[in-house]
């Protein structure tokens, strides 16, 4: 590996796979948020025609006619999906594989005639079917790594009107900037990074280095120069993690490894980002749904111990904690409450002894019969701890009642199910905003007040 | 039937099936999903081969019309992971493709079997490779098996005419009539592989590709009515075959790619002088309208 790094040849084709990555994973981010991610497919296609032509003209494979000839077909394709969008009632995905299609048709076409007339000239040409990265020589890495220097700068430069261009073209033409122009040359950089791109990874996977390192970047950051970055990080990576494997390997494709590297970088992207990946996701969906059914659980235990010592009917007793803590509450009375089975309460219930907030009580302790207990989850009390929490939480659902019944003037008997959905999200600064208009209505304590509904 | 015939009769049933689930595409704006499951199937095809061994059509199709389905399902699910449809769409089939193309030049490069001929097909080709059972020679293979599939996604389509109608042009209403949309949706895919794929065989990727978008289109411009514009997408399909052919033997060059020029120029002559929808006719109507109202 290091020998092969040493190597000088290697690492001109390093140098060409990073610019071309970098470039087109800083274009492909604005691509991608202009929502003409598929155009990087388009215009690979329609390139080969352009290739085929300044082939035939030149007579020979160096990069710069070819790259022209591409850049050519590539807005006349661009053109064409634009007419076609705009004359007829064909919509733009349409337009865009039915001028794909066509074009890399002509540009078969071309090609194969380009073979009758003389086969080993040809052969050169089949790279920008799919890119060889590893045989491109000096010259031509030059002019592709310089290239995809200028256009990495001209993203730099232009960073700014991208951004409006993406966000909020139509401030940008009241602030006076030329956004149609803008947005051309946004495709100029694009069509020129495809032209590039095709003779290192070819027609079908260029698509790929502009759309999959950006669609991975975007799971990373709302902020655009942030996705910006990672988008070239993850374009760069692929390109040099792709040709690194491919030379190891023997006879491997350099373009598909690229890709596969990119693909593979999205996969853990979306998988795991933190804010938009899917596993963290489905594991703050999972903590929530533990708080919810929790907070539940207590509002639960500490609403059958009010009833149980007539605590709901007796203002002045809520402060007194010996004796909702030293009430024991059965299972039963928590399925008549919550309505939930047995075994999840039971499994609720060891849960929160195990976070110390309820306390589970032993057989033979406070009048509890030995024969029903075998410490499962059958009989609970609440800790001092749980009886905070719990106070808390049922304060915060009336609080939210006698809003909803005073406020906002809901019947008493609706507001206990609407009282249920918002009371785990409601942040301290509203339940402060509900204390001030509460205390109009002479309902002021750090204790939950009375139920504004009879508590069964 | 002669040598000329066999090429042209395979690429008629190519065109006309492409051609006819394709409007479906069309219709539905999944013609860059067609273009994904062409590619997609390549992934399919080689790691068939790689499981049994041989280039059997029949592991081979089946294989091949479940990577496309694959490929539906995860671009869905990438989708519904929070991406947008059209960056979905390439992140899946490219690395299908580059997947397919990697085991390709690992474990399968002595066989004849390269990637250009997968991309590109060579239906000058399909004559020479013959279904022979018995010791009947029966026709070309691929007229065989373009033929099955493009009669099955008649049926199908003929058994559920209305459903995917109500699909096509009005989704919101499926559902809301309770219709199993998302069932259909995959029904109409896996149509869609088997088309691909047996058009693959024989035509390669591109053409597969054109002629599932471009005949479609085109009739779209003809006609309001999805009867006529499937018959109309079968016929231009056919008559772009046709014409692709006699200019590939003309001008000596590849018959796939001169397929899809001529399937190109028939859409063009549509786009220009659809009676309805064609620019000139437009361009007539404005310059008629805007005279009248200088009078």
């Amino acid at each position: 590996m290091l020998s092969l790094l040493s190597n000088a040849n290697v690492q001109w084709v390093l140098g060409g796979t990073l610019l071309l990555g970098v470039s087109s994973g800083l274009l492909g981010s604005f691509a991608l948020l202009r929502r003409r991610s598929l155009m990087g497919d388009v215009l690979a296609h329609t390139a080969l025609p352009g290739v085929a032509v300044a082939f035939m003209l030149t007579q020979t494979k160096s990069v710069l006619p070819l790259f022209v000839g591409a850049v050519i077909a590539g807005f006349v394709g661009t053109w064409c999906v634009d007419a076609i969008t705009r004359n007829s009632r064909i919509k733009e995905d349409t337009a865009q594989g039915l001028v794909l299609t066509v074009f890399f048709g002509l540009g078969v076409v071309l090609l194969t005639q380009i073979a009758k007339q003389g086969g080993a000239a040809q052969s050169g040409l089949d790279r920008f079917l799919f890119g060889q990265a590893a045989s491109l020589v000096g010259n031509d890495l030059i002019l592709i790594g310089s290239i995809a220097l200028v256009l990495t700068i001209a993203v730099v430069l232009f960073f700014k009107e991208f951004k409006l261009l993406c966000f909020d073209p139509g401030f940008g033409t009241g602030v006076g900037l030329p956004i149609r122009r803008l947005d051309q040359f946004l495709m100029f950089l694009v069509v020129c990074v495809v032209a590039i791109g095709l003779q290192t990874v070819g027609v079908v996977l260029m698509a790929a280095l502009l759309i999959t390192p950006a669609a991975a970047a975007r799971y990373l950051s709302d902020r655009l120069p942030v996705m910006v970055f990672f988008s070239g990080v993850f374009g760069g990576l692929s390109g040099v993690l792709g040709t690194l494997i491919s030379l190891t390997g023997r006879n491997m494709p350099t373009g598909p490894l690229i890709v596969l590297v990119a693909t593979a970088i999205f996969v853990v992207c979306l998988l795991g980002a933190p804010q938009r990946g899917l596993i963290p996701n489905a594991w703050r969906r999972l903590r929530t749904q533990q708080r919810v059914a929790d907070e539940n659980l207590l509002r639960a235990l500490y609403e059958t111990i009010e009833v149980k010592t007539g605590l709901a009917t007796a203002g002045e007793n809520f402060a007194d904690s010996d004796v909702v803590t030293t009430t024991v509450v059965t299972n039963e009375e928590l399925v008549e409450r919550l309505r939930w089975s047995p075994g999840k309460i039971s499994r609720r219930m060891r849960r929160l002894a195990r976070l110390g907030l309820v306390r589970l009580v032993g057989a033979g302790e406070m009048s509890v019969p030995a024969a029903q207990n075998n410490n499962r989850g059958e009989t609970c009390a609440l800790t001092s701890q749980g009886l905070a929490r719990a106070r808390k939480i049922v304060r915060t659902h009336r609080l939210w009642e006698l809003f909803l019944a005073y406020e906002a003037d809901f019947a008493v008997d609706h507001v206990d199910r609407d009282a249920d959905d918002i009371e785990h999200y409601l942040p301290p600064s509203v339940i402060l905003e509900l204390e001030k208009r509460l205390k109009e209505h002479d309902r002021d304590s750090s204790l939950p007040p009375e139920s504004v509904h009879e508590i069964r | 039937m002669s040598y000329d015939l066999w090429v042209m009769l395979t690429a008629a049933l190519v065109a006309s099936s492409c051609g006819f689930i394709g409007c479906f595409l069309v219709l539905r704006r999944l013609a860059m999903v067609g273009d994904a499951i062409s590619h997609s199937v390549l992934l399919g095809i080689v790691v068939s081969f790689l499981i049994t061994h041989s280039l059997g059509t029949i592991p081979m199709f089946i294989g091949a019309t479940l990577a496309g389905l694959l490929s539906t399902w995860v671009m869905q699910m990438v989708t519904q992971g929070g991406s947008n449809e059209d960056a979905a769409i390439g992140v899946t089939f490219t690395a299908f493709f580059a997947l397919g193309v990697v085991l390709l030049t690992l474990y399968a490069g002595d066989v004849h079997f390269d990637t250009e001929h997968v991309l590109f097909g060579e239906i000058a080709y399909v004559p020479w490779n013959l279904l022979i059972i018995n010791d009947n020679v029966l026709g070309p293979r691929a007229v065989w098996v373009i033929g099955i599939v493009f009669a099955l996604s008649i049926l199908i389509t003929g058994m559920f005419f209305k459903e995917f109608k109500v699909c096509a042009f009005d989704p919101g209403l499926a559902v809301a009539i309770g219709l199993p949309v998302t069932l259909f949706h995959y029904v109409q895919m896996t149509l869609v592989s088997m088309t691909a794929v047996a058009a693959f065989e024989s035509v390669g990727a591109i053409l597969t590709v054109a002629m599932l978008v471009v005949p479609g289109t085109t009739a779209y411009l003809l006609t309001d009515r999805l009867e006529k514009m499937l018959i109309l997408s079968v016929v231009i399909g056919i008559v772009s075959a046709v014409l692709g052919y006699f200019g590939a033997a003309y001008w000596d060059v590849s018959i796939s790619g001169s397929m899809a020029v001529a399937a190109g120029l028939v859409f063009l002559l549509a786009f220009l002088f659809s009676p309805k929808y064609g620019v000139v006719i437009k361009l007539f109507l404005t310059r008629k309208k805007a005279s009248e109202g200088l009078v």
